[in-house]
């Protein structure tokens, strides 16, 4: 296969990070749903019987909480806010309805993007504060009830939103092609860089290219 | 409880659409009444309700009250509360109260448990955990109004008064009013313990507590174990018993507010993506024959990212 119209997006260990807490969320997610809707309680089968589901559900989300910092540490300098961002803030209409052809100078991650990733990263460590707290194991017994019944309430609102999120996160790697091919193999097409994150592509991607020379600065 | 002798009303985590089991509307609702003023504190309920449900709690500390044990545990149901009370003029009292689950007719433990069937409601009156369908989860104890429900260590699971409900489905009263040497509970249907604790009540006036009244709050509907007490205007005085117990806005707001929130939320959600899907189509590449590299473009496009800057 030829590479050379192939660009590194996203690093092995990024990926790897990303696709194991995408295992455990999965399992989270779907055992508090069956918890919050208890009509569809078979969903909490995917951990077991509710005894065992209830027991794995903590463990799991500290899990993915520690999964998503690591993720925060790597991610997080591709994802401040830059004046740029009001570009597709503005464009945002057309952006949704695919209109291609202006440059709107989207670095590594668009605005949404950056919505998100921050949206993530809140939630997380509400549904973790919240959680511990709630655990009835471990720690619930130094709250008050009128404190757990806020952080239930907190742990429920946390864990929709974030739920949400994540499936307007898995539509958008559905709608625009390539992006879930990119989030697994780690690279996307030069046009997917251009047509996506044109400011990310001419200034870091296209730089690098061993057939320019490098710029500095 | 493998045993079905009761018609259920309310089933934990159960769509209303789904009827229970209600072919038998004759059932009465029955309550116990505890009337604190015939209480002496020997705690032989406590007693005859570890023996008749097998509870042998481990045996605890002087904390320097007579309350023994200290709380209520996964294995004391039940507990009598001793509480001095001085009024206006100093008189001193003891009041007495013999705490434990107050079977609500509107629970708020059965309302935020999430496990289906876990908590039974049955027709005459008595809520009652299902051990076997228990998570451990806790959210029974958020829910309740009166801090009753207990997580065993040993298994996870939550356990409070079942109202002796084996033995009221064959015809007995619990083992506590059983027990109790002074005949300060009573067992009946909620009509004939309301006439008693009426009785009672005049009674008591006319000995001189202008306070006494009945403990039947209707916050939480009303419930099937009710107190008569000789001060119940402040119904706190015995151990902080709740003056106006009500399920927690917070607890209704989790249940009856943010889920169907929720689902909409859901609903929405995916509906929108399914239409802006069908509306807009995928967002492809169009991708160039994979030649060899467009220097030229390339060119270009360093000259446009030298005009734009960088990002910080």
């Amino acid at each position: 296969m030829d590479n050379s119209n192939l660009v590194l997006r996203t690093k092995l260990i990024d990926r790897m990070f990303h696709w194991s807490m995408v295992s455990c969320f999965t399992l989270v997610a779907l055992s508090g749903l069956s918890w919050f809707f208890p009509s569809l309680n078979w969903l909490g089968y995917v951990l077991g019987p509710p005894q065992l589901a209830r027991v794995l559900h903590p463990f799991l989300g500290i899990a993915v909480f520690g999964l998503l910092m690591c993720m925060f540490v790597r991610f997080v300098h591709h994802n401040l806010f830059v004046r740029t961002d009001l570009i597709w803030f503005k464009h945002i209409i057309d952006v949704l309805l695919n209109k291609h052809g202006q440059k709107l100078q989207i670095g590594k991650y668009n605005a949404g993007q950056k919505i998100l990733f921050w949206g993530i990263m809140s939630l997380i460590s509400l549904l973790f504060v919240s959680g511990l707290m709630i655990w009835r194991a471990y720690f619930a017994v130094f709250f008050p009830i009128t404190v757990l019944r806020l952080a239930l309430l907190a742990h429920s609102v946390a864990g929709l939103a974030l739920i949400l999120l994540v499936i307007g996160h898995i539509y958008m790697g559905l709608w625009v092609r390539g992006s879930i091919g990119g989030m697994i193999s780690g690279y996307v097409s030069r046009t997917w860089a251009r047509q996506h994150h044109d400011r990310w592509y001419e200034e870091e991607v296209a730089p690098t290219n061993p057939l320019h020379s490098k710029r500095s600065g | 409880m493998g045993m079905q002798s009761q018609d259920i009303i309310r089933r934990s985590a159960t769509n209303g659409l789904t009827p229970l089991p209600q072919a038998r509307s004759h059932e009465q609702e029955v309550a116990k009444l505890i009337d604190v003023s015939l209480c002496t504190g020997c705690k032989g309920c406590q007693v005859a309700c570890s023996e008749w449900n097998d509870l042998r709690d481990d045996v605890g500390h002087n904390v320097g009250v007579y309350d023994n044990p200290a709380n209520l545990s996964p294995e004391t149901w039940t507990v009598i509360r001793f509480d001095e009370y001085e009024d206006e003029t100093g008189k001193l009292e003891w009041l007495l109260r013999k705490e434990g689950c107050m079977h609500c007719a509107e629970p708020g433990c059965l309302k935020a448990c999430p496990s289906p069937g876990a908590i039974l409601q049955f027709a005459n009156g008595i809520v009652d955990f299902q051990s076997e369908q228990c998570i451990g989860c806790g959210y029974c104890i958020a829910g309740c109004p009166f801090d009753v429900p207990r997580i065993s260590s040993k298994d996870n699971r939550a356990y409070k008064c079942t109202l002796c409900a084996d033995r009221v489905a064959v015809g007995q009263e619990p083992a506590c009013v059983k027990t109790c040497p002074t005949g300060a509970i009573s067992f009946g249907s909620k009509a004939e313990m309301k006439d008693l604790a009426s009785s009672r009540i005049e009674e008591l006036k006319g000995r001189g507590h202008d306070g006494a009244g009945l403990y039947d709050p209707p916050g939480v509907g009303g419930t099937h174990v009710m107190y008569v007490l000789t001060h119940a205007d402040q119904p706190s005085l015995y151990h902080r018993l709740p003056d106006n117990p009500h399920i927690s806005p917070v607890v209704r707001g989790w249940k009856e507010w943010l889920k169907p929130v929720g689902a909409l939320g859901f609903i929405a959600t995916l509906a929108g993506a399914f239409v802006h899907y069908m509306g807009v189509g995928a967002n492809t590449t169009e991708e160039e024959p994979p030649v060899d590299l467009p220097a030229k473009k390339l060119e270009n496009a360093d000259q446009d990212s030298a005009q734009n800057g960088r990002d910080a």
